[in-house]
């Protein structure tokens, strides 16, 4: 392995393991923060044990999340210099913009919350949790803008052998970085209400605290009814953006190996075959789907892979698994929701839909880490779309180093994700703290 | 100009940077030296609890303004230090985890483990950015494609060597401070009595390495050339003979305030030395990367200047209003007792 392979992989390694934590905070602190608004406004003492529990498992998740994010800014100069010397001119500036508009705030509004029971009074408490919602979601806006810019370069001119910028707004406004800010944020509140519909069904399973535990349960049922139709249709519009902006991520997100003149067909089952370049199998085709799913027309035609040469094609498996899995999901999320609807006034005498919910808690992470996947590796051989290659991207370093601190960090982020693992589920099944008398 | 503006602010930037985390970690890395039982420990975690993170993003802050006012000196300074800051990464992530694990976890043995993993995680930081600092003041053997020729056991160098020692006892003493301001009674007299003895063993330290730096650097070089530059000199001086008065005095706020300007002073000292230079090359001083080779464009260092410019005063508010309404004495029923 080389240093390019090794770093590829400590860059995905750590973003993953980073990207478990950040959706849950990103949901979790608004749903957390009406909580506590619904204590303020109407004092009831269900309100406050709510925002109590949630918002300890809310912050038990979120510590993991703020530590490992430091890797990630710092991996851009150890592992990507020659990138971030390429570019640092554009995406430097949006990442330490991060930092002092939104990640200060974040942190220190997060500490008060955390410390703050006795010296803040309640609406000043409640205005915290609601500056690290606030915070959470500017923040990721900064740092989606920069993985957007990768996506789809803009406002910018090549001079002194760098990228430099050239327009501020055209950056900030870009499309492409908007369509995924949206697309992720609607996830990451799957992911917050699909915890919270979880660890609700464990404990009505065991007719534990039902009161408290079915308005938490309605509450992510009303967020994830919302969220996932939302991130369907908003998802939608994303791709076809994408098919429009990075067409053989389309391709390949879709395993179509030969342009499609007149409409291209969608495959309910395919098996991508990338060395001989086909499909070895294709079963069940909806003729002129693709075309019209992409750009709202049967016979619109769409460009297959072989229109670009072999090393400009992205990893077309790995993508259109990615894609299937994220799709897929979010086909089965509005259904179980459904179902939840028709359950709502008698949740407790559905076992298995609680069961299954119970189960279900990791699969919007899952589709959040699938979509991403189809957005980093459908976007290769690229580090910056149609710019520069990821290839000349990596830092002229030693393999050796790159090794050590591939295990190191990988040994060590497996470690705490058991210890993160084994808290939260330890003070999820602990339940509530019991009302004071 | 712009360029000369964005230098000193990223000097004071990681200034800040140091003067704040620089008590969390200092303190840290002390409590083994003033911990006698699990209530002083408690005391402790309770001290930097509310300010550790808030304390960290300055970090994040002076490595992303690197990186876009100067995004040739971030790709050469990251990636030549790469193990160095690694091992930084690692021990930051250890000792931010274990503020907030050792809460939640009931066996005694558990609690042990995430004290040691703490006290290395708050230790080895002062030590790694000591030795980085020196390093960048001394020079880095990079080459004229501004690749760095050398590994970690280059940087372990006298020089190297000494920064390090000097940051784990600036911030060691500032993390005393810390405690003292934070405590009453027999944790607060242990503070203040390792602080006294931490003072003249920082004071020795500080004059060597600053003798040091005329042998190995070029630092002083600028301020010869300015002889009345040097008045600056005469604020750590003031503020590192003030700090031993007011510890004499138990006035913990201002003889912490006092470590702070120290620390501050003391780094841009450096820094005002390194001009126009942000890492030298040990190699030949042509390939060092300075503001002239490695700055952003105008644009971007308006647009970064303006943002700072509005965001920064702000930041610093907010964050004093913190400090100044969680950073009060800690009562027993604090801590549950």
């Amino acid at each position: 392995m080389d240093v390019l392979m090794l770093s590829r992989l400590q860059f995905a390694m750590a973003t993953m393991f980073h990207f478990i934590f950040v959706p849950l905070t990103l949901g979790l602190s608004v749903l957390v923060a009406i909580m506590e608004t619904m204590y303020v406004r109407t004092g009831k003492d269900i309100y406050l044990r709510m925002t109590k529990f949630w918002g300890k498992l809310f912050v038990i998740n979120f510590v993991l999340g703020i530590v490992t994010g430091i890797t990630l800014e710092f991996q851009f100069g150890t592992n990507w210099s020659r990138y971030s010397e390429y570019v640092g001119d554009i995406f430097g500036s949006l990442l330490a913009i991060e930092a002092t508009v939104a990640f200060f705030m974040e942190s220190t509004f997060l500490a008060a919350w955390i410390f703050g029971w006795k010296k803040l009074s309640p609406k000043m408490h409640a205005a915290c949790i609601w500056i690290v919602a606030i915070a959470s979601n500017i923040s990721a806006i900064w740092i989606i803008l920069a993985n957007g810019w990768m996506q789809n370069p803009v406002g910018y001119v090549i001079r002194n052998g760098r990228a430099e910028l050239d327009s501020f707004f055209e950056v900030i406004t870009n499309p492409f970085a908007w369509g995924q800010f949206f697309h992720n944020g609607f996830a990451a509140f799957m992911v917050a209400s699909f915890f919270i519909m979880g660890v609700s069904a464990y404990h009505l399973l065991r007719k534990n605290e039902v009161e408290f535990f079915t308005k938490s349960f309605k509450m992510g049922l009303i967020t994830a009814f919302i969220f996932s139709i939302a991130v369907a249709a908003q998802g939608h519009h994303h791709a076809q953006t994408v098919a429009k902006m990075q067409p053989e991520k389309l391709a390949a997100m879709e395993s179509l190996w030969d342009t499609a003149e007149d409409g291209a067909p969608m495959y309910l089952l395919a098996i991508p075959d990338e060395k001989n370049e086909r499909n070895s199998v294709e079963f069940l085709g909806l003729p002129g789907a693709l075309s019209f799913l992409a750009f709202n027309s049967f016979d619109a035609p769409v460009k297959g892979l072989k229109e670009w040469p072999k090393e400009d094609r992205p990893p077309v498996t790995a993508t259109f698994i990615s894609f299937r899995v994220m799709v897929g999901l979010g086909t089965l999320f509005p259904l179980l929701c459904i179902w939840g609807w028709r359950n709502r006034n008698k949740l407790t005498e559905n076992k298995l839909y609680l069961r299954i919910m119970l189960y279900a808690i990791p699969l919007p992470y899952i589709a959040i880490w699938a979509g991403w996947a189809v957005a980093e590796m459908g976007r290769q051989p690229w580090i910056v779309y149609g710019m520069m290659k990821t290839s000349d991207a990596v830092s002229p370093i030693a393999t050796s180093q790159v090794a050590f601190s591939f295990i190191a960090l990988t040994s060590l982020y497996t470690l705490l994700g058991a210890c993160e693992l084994y808290l939260l589920a330890r003070f999820a099944r602990r339940g509530p703290e019991p009302t004071k008398p | 100009m712009l360029e000369t503006i964005w230098f000193l602010l990223w000097g004071l930037l990681w200034a800040i940077y140091f003067m704040l985390d620089g008590y969390d970690l200092g303190l840290g890395s002390m409590m083994p030296f003033l911990a006698k039982n699990e209530k002083d420990r408690k005391a402790i975690f309770k001290a930097i609890g509310p300010f550790w993170d808030g304390n960290e993003v300055w970090l994040i802050t002076a490595g992303g303004v690197t990186f876009a006012a100067f995004p040739k000196a971030y790709a050469v300074m990251f990636s030549g230090l790469y193990t160095a800051l690694m091992l930084l990464l690692i021990s930051l992530i250890i000792r931010g985890v274990a503020y907030e694990f050792r809460g939640l976890v009931e066996s005694e043995w558990a609690r042990n483990l995430w004290d040691k993993a703490m006290v290395v995680g708050s230790f080895l930081p002062g030590l790694l950015l000591g030795v980085a600092f020196a390093n960048i003041f001394m020079g880095i053997p990079i080459d004229e494609n501004g690749v760095f020729q050398g590994n970690l056991f280059t940087l372990l160098n006298p020089y190297g060597l000494g920064g390090g020692i000097l940051f784990v006892l600036l911030f060691a003493q500032h993390g005393c401070l810390w405690l003292a301001v934070r405590t009453t009674g027999e944790l607060n007299e242990r503070a203040g009595n390792l602080a006294t003895i931490i003072w003249p063993v920082l004071v020795a330290v500080y004059v060597a390495f600053l003798a040091l730096t005329g042998v190995y650097t070029k630092l002083l070089s600028n301020f010869l050339a300015h002889p009345v530059l040097l008045l600056i000199l005469l604020v750590p001086i003031f503020a590192i003979v003030k700090v031993r008065t007011l510890i004499t005095a138990r006035k913990w706020w201002k003889a912490w305030a006092c470590s702070a300007v120290l620390i501050v002073s003391t780094t841009m000292f450096g820094v005002i030395g390194l001009f126009p230079a942000l890492l030298p090359s040990s190699i030949n001083p042509a390939y060092s990367i300075t503001i002239h080779n490695a700055a952003s464009s105008q644009l971007t260092l308006k647009i970064m200047l303006t943002v700072a410019l509005i965001m920064v005063p702000i930041v610093i508010g907010y964050q004093f209003w913190m400090h100044k309404v969680f950073a009060t004495k800690i009562t027993d029923e604090d801590l549950g007792y």
